[in-house]
């Protein structure tokens, strides 16, 4: 019974919540670093490239992602990096906010997140090494009016990212998040200008952040030098 | 995933879980420091006061036979439900334990995907 086929050397990595914004910049960025790239979202890739692979799937349904997972055991036998980008944002006033609305913020941000972590986290047992990139966000240590929903999603990956990091160290899987601040992307593009101004105020340094900032931040987690460094979140713009 | 089909068919059920646990157990034993080896036999206890493995090494053997279940069978399988944990006697306890347990929950994924 020979469970992982044709390794190969490629290393294999996997970023969610691809066909937009940070996760599209994330696959062309790593794919282009040699990496061999999975990604998935619910929609079609926009376009195609080289070393990349797209599932159209939904992040909180446990069977697809199961699927996605005995699929990419079955073509590379390994994966190297998780990176649990996809998420979805809703602002409102609590008052206002639809109980349907937190049930598919806290089913994308953190049962997505939780169901990839686990089955990501089976694969790199094997191999004994792997490393997983969780978002978070500076809306949760802010503590921002108008996102307590998007911000308690946020606040439960930063434990979940915590917490596991000590249950998966052991098989030398590292385990760290990033909190990004506002960058321009269909996350933000309904959030009145005023409100992103008085967001970037909060800052240290009171500027949108750009993806650079992000693969900059997700590289550092992926050094090699980097295998003493788990549980940690790094929030951009000195937050 | 070679599924050994051929071979299969000449081992019961019951001989191809515990033949699959084993399976599993190798690639524990990889992972255990000499000496704590896990013996290939029904009789070998997993965990508790007799029993070889911490309890990460109880996690990293369910999960792993898990994966070969999957294999072996194509059938998804959660050994460590609610139900398992609930047991009075632990299907943990032994290989043997744990082989006696793996037959209800295949039936019920066969039943279920019908």
């Amino acid at each position: 019974m020979n469970m992982t086929p044709a390794t190969t050397d490629q290393r294999v990595l996997l970023v969610t919540g691809t066909s937009r914004g940070i996760g599209k910049y994330l696959a062309g960025y790593y794919a282009a670093q040699g990496y061999q790239v999975i990604g998935c979202s619910r929609r079609p890739a926009s376009e195609h490239m080289a070393n990349y692979r797209h599932f159209c799937l939904d992040i909180t349904d446990e069977e697809n992602i199961k699927q996605m997972f005995s699929e990419i055991t079955r073509e590379h036998g390994r994966l190297d990096v998780l990176i649990n980008n996809a998420g979805i944002a809703s602002m409102n006033h609590m008052l206002l906010t639809p109980t349907k609305v937190v049930r598919n913020i806290f089913e994308t941000n953190f049962i997505g997140t939780f169901l990839c972590s686990r089955e990501a986290a089976k694969l790199m047992k094997r191999q004994g090494a792997g490393r997983i990139i969780n978002f978070t966000t500076v809306a949760t240590p802010l503590k921002l009016e108008g996102e307590a929903i998007y911000a308690s999603s946020k606040a439960a990956i930063i434990s979940f990212t915590q917490i596991i990091a000590k249950e998966l160290a052991s098989f030398g899987i590292t385990v760290n998040a990033i909190g990004p601040t506002p960058i321009e992307t269909d996350l933000i593009k309904s959030v009145p200008e005023e409100k992103i101004n008085n967001l970037l105020q909060l800052q240290a340094i009171k500027r949108l952040g750009e993806f650079s900032d992000v693969s900059n931040v997700i590289d550092f987690f992926l050094r090699p030098e980097s295998d003493f460094i788990t549980g940690q979140v790094l929030f951009l713009g000195g937050v | 995933m070679t599924r050994t089909r051929d071979k299969n068919e000449f081992m019961s059920k019951t001989e191809r879980i515990l033949q699959t646990i084993y399976t599993a157990v190798d690639e524990i034993n990889e992972q255990l420091p000499k000496g704590k080896s896990l013996a290939k036999s029904p009789e070998t206890v997993l965990f508790g006061q007799l029993g070889q493995l911490d309890s990460l090494g109880l996690v990293s053997l369910i999960v792993t036979v898990e994966q070969y279940i999957q294999a072996e069978f194509g059938s998804d399988v959660t050994l460590a439900d609610e139900r398992a944990l609930s047991q009075r006697n632990s299907p943990f306890q032994t290989i043997a334990t744990l082989a006696s347990y793996i037959p209800s929950l295949l039936d019920e994924h066969d039943t279920s995907n019908h």
